[in-house]
């Protein structure tokens, strides 16, 4: 496949995410698939393991092997883990969860707690990208309660790509051309939607990732008034 | 001694020394603070064992299932610092199934009978309940020093316990523990008349502390010189705190991002500037380094940029961990490379000590770090997709790692990841003489990669394994060097039950456990030999087997 060849580790995400999504899923589930095998049982490994030595690309070794073995049975979704790898111990690994809990009970001790317990055996993480900055970030929809906490915590994320320090009434601002900038997400169906039409927990529910572009760059999306841009995002 | 010029008869002489009176050989033995060399000493002769034993005040468990406590306050009755460590290290990434054991309580026993004067106890990866702790504040009237490593069992219910009793108390650190909140202000349980404090460290408790008295607590310790806290204090409270407690010289924030607190060095340094206040902010990546920073520990956020800045600035450090912030997007939206690496290897003449989760590597990067610090003593590298090869040259790892191993000559602590063969264990079977810790995953292709470790690395203690090809062969054509090590830990290999039985037979003196998962409540006699394992744990032991074993361990 395509993709398995390409080093993942060394993909840089620069820019836009529409563009180079394709190519960057078509990469991931080759890369999956690989990873798949190699975490299945003991037995497995040996063989594999004993064809690396012929061949020491990885990918390569894989598909003989294998072809037979996987082909039909893959879903392309959640990789299978290891259990216990990469050694990172539970703390360390909730950490940035845990963290922008812990921010918000800080900062702003006035405002509503986000909801804990409910939610906080999952976890909805989803991509964010900023036009302009030179890597993505994610954050857990479940953490937050409205439109107003995402939208804080955007800004707070993202700050450091803003110039000066207070921005058109607090909203973000592109750090290039300092025109204002608006949160788009991509739903269930691909569609790429403005934030703040639905109510919010259907939100939590659709959203895959979100994008923070230039307004000018929003056209062909829900048609929205500035009214509305002010007061959502 | 100048007995020299005297001697008497030959046919009756004894050896001078003997007429020393043990006082003597145990004032003697107190400049020996290794405990290898006390028991080197200790096993010249019956005197020197009953003076060395006599006088031992310190005292290491590596493997609470070494000796029993009973043997171990027998044999040392004059200890006053005793550390306890438990679980195998993978425990720490759940591969130890859970009641597995090292329950800390038959030790806390047999100290408060035997060790009346104990001063210090460590825990590490033990099973530590609230009893146990009360039982230490009620035995031990000059109690001085705790410390819980990665242990879990316990609540605030028992630091309460230890806050209320313990009226010497200088240390109090807890690390890595889980800890259960009973909602006790525990803090507030270190009566008003209670100023000994030195050390105190709680990073690792969830829930919340009463500032307050944090503060009246901190105010009133004049010698306490270090302070870690958890991420429940704001940092406006911080500063107010500091400010209070001048005495502190070591402040750590907890688990604390200054992702989202892009100011958090400027309002500290506001605070207490120009004290010299060493400050450590786990998972740092935006940072404000200073150039004294000996240890580092930070989230693979700081990139390669950020590496080759603490490369230029930090040229006294000794310690570098970064971890990884997202350890399962495979995509690695995060910049950090060999490159970081290389860069501080080159510039930090006094690293000796490394922990590096990345994502790609190359035999070259691992040649040139080998050559920049042949003083490396731990390097841990963990690339996080197992079988990684050489991005660049897609062959194996085996020449990097090789040449950490024969460049780093005083290496004690290594663990090895990304694509390897049997030949990177024949380099370190070889050359890594002085090697007392391996850890190895997803590597090798046969049983002759074991076989090269087992018959090599003379100084082997710990050597624990998961994911790999080895087989029988290897573990039962080195059983006798399993006796001269600690332990070994073996998972998702490909050991038979037959093998363990073997082994276990031919050597009485170490206890071979076979763990299965923990679904499955099978039992092992009903299993064949060709039965494949899952895990495997074996280590020696003057105890014999133990008998606290769930029902998913068994000892062959």
């Amino acid at each position: 496949m395509a993709g398995a060849e390409v080093d993942v580790g060394t993909e840089l995400r620069l820019g836009l995410p529409g563009g180079g999504a394709e190519a960057a899923k078509a990469a991931k589930r080759g890369f999956e698939e690989t990873i798949d095998l190699k975490l299945k049982l003991p037995t497995a490994g040996m063989e594999e393991a004993a064809a690396v030595k012929q061949e020491p690309a990885v990918e390569k070794a894989k598909r003989p092997a294998e072809a037979a073995a996987t082909d039909a049975e893959k879903p392309p979704a959640p990789k299978a883990q290891a259990v216990g790898w990469p050694p990172v111990r539970s703390y360390r690994r909730n950490v940035m969860s845990v963290q922008s809990v812990k921010n918000k009970k800080e900062e702003e001790p006035e405002k509503q707690q986000p909801a804990t317990n409910a939610s906080s055996n999952s976890s909805a993480f989803v991509k964010v990208s900023m036009d302009g900055a030179p890597y993505l970030r994610k954050v857990d929809l479940n953490m937050y309660n409205s439109y107003k906490d995402l939208s804080i915590a955007l800004k707070k994320m993202f700050s450091t790509f803003t110039t000066g320090n207070n921005m058109n009434d607090g909203k973000l601002v592109d750090p290039v051309s300092g025109a204002d900038v608006v949160t788009t997400y991509e739903d269930k169906d691909g569609d790429w939607m403005l934030v703040g039409d639905v109510p919010w927990e259907m939100f939590v529910e659709s959203c895959k990732r979100l994008r923070i572009m230039k307004s000018s760059e929003a056209i062909g999306l829900a048609p929205r008034t500035k009214d509305k841009c002010k007061n959502k995002s | 001694m100048g007995r020299g010029g005297s001697r008497a008869a030959p046919a009756a002489a004894m050896p001078p020394w003997h007429a020393l009176p043990d006082e003597v050989w145990e004032h003697a033995f107190s400049f020996l603070p290794a405990a290898s060399d006390r028991g080197a000493a200790a096993g010249a002769c019956r005197s020197w064992l009953r003076a060395e034993r006599r006088s031992r005040r310190r005292l290491s468990v590596a493997n609470c299932y070494a000796a029993s406590p009973q043997d171990a306050v027998e044999r040392f009755p004059a200890v006053r610092a005793a550390e306890v460590k438990g679980k195998p290290h993978f425990a720490d990434f759940g591969l130890v199934p859970p009641a597995w054991g090292a329950a800390a309580a038959p030790w806390v026993a047999a100290a408060a009978d035997g060790w009346p004067l104990l001063e210090e106890l460590s825990f590490k990866r033990m099973v530590v309940t609230d009893e146990c702790l009360e039982m230490i504040a009620a035995s031990f009237r000059n109690f001085q020093v705790l410390r819980l490593v990665s242990c879990e069992g316990f609540s605030t219910a028992g630091l309460a316990a230890i806050a209320a009793g313990c009226r010497n108390l200088r240390e109090l650190d807890l690390q890595e523990n889980e800890i259960e909140d009973c909602s006790i202000h525990w803090l507030s349980l270190f009566p008003e008349s209670f100023t000994s404090l030195v050390t105190l460290n709680f990073s690792c408790l969830e829930g919340d502390v009463n500032i307050n008295v944090l503060e009246r607590l901190v105010t009133r310790c004049r010698n306490l010189k270090t302070l870690k806290l958890n991420n429940s204090i704001p940092l406006d409270k911080l500063a107010s705190l500091l400010h209070k407690a001048p005495q502190i010289v070591e402040l750590g924030t907890g688990r604390f991002s200054a992702d989202y607190h892009p100011n958090l060095f400027e309002k500290l340094e506001a605070a207490f500037a120009g004290d010299g206040l060493a400050v450590s902010v786990s998972h740092l990546h935006k940072f404000h380094l200073n150039i004294e920073t000996v240890n580092f520990q930070v989230m693979d956020l700081i990139e390669d940029h950020g590496l080759a800045v603490v490369a230029s600035s930090c040229n006294k450090l000794q310690e570098l961990r970064v971890f990884p912030s997202d350890p399962f997007d495979a995509a690695g939206q995060v910049s950090l490379t060999e490159r970081g690496l290389v860069d501080v290897s080159a510039s930090c003449p006094m690293l000796e000590s490394v922990l590096y989760f990345c994502r790609r590597m190359t035999n070259e990067a691992l040649i040139a770090i080998a050559k920049n610090r042949p003083n490396f003593t731990c390097f841990r590298l963990c690339i996080i997709e197992p079988h990684t090869p050489d991005y660049i040259t897609h062959q194996p790892l085996d020449a990097g790692f090789s040449a950490i191993v024969e460049s780093c000559k005083g290496l004690t602590r290594l663990s090895v990841s990304g694509l390897l063969t049997d030949h990177v264990f024949k380099s370190i079977g070889a050359h890594a003489d002085r090697l007392e810790m391996l850890s190895i995953a997803f590597a090798g292709n046969s049983d002759l990669g074991l076989h090269y470790i087992l018959s090599g690395c003379k100084s082997l203690k710990k050597l624990e394994i998961r994911d790999c090809p080895f087989g029988d062969k290897p573990l039962l054509a080195n059983a006798a060097k399993l006796e001269t090590m600690r332990s070994l830990w073996m998972s998702s290999c490909s050991l038979t039950l037959g093998a363990c039985r073997q082994l276990a037979r031919k050597m009485p003196r170490l206890s071979v456990e076979v763990m299965n998962d923990p679904e499955r409540a099978c039992p092992l006699d009903s299993l064949a030999d060709e039965t494949l394992i899952d895990k495997l744990y074996v280590y020696r032991t003057i105890a014999g087997p133990r008998s606290d074993t769930p029902a998913c361990v068994q000892i062959v």
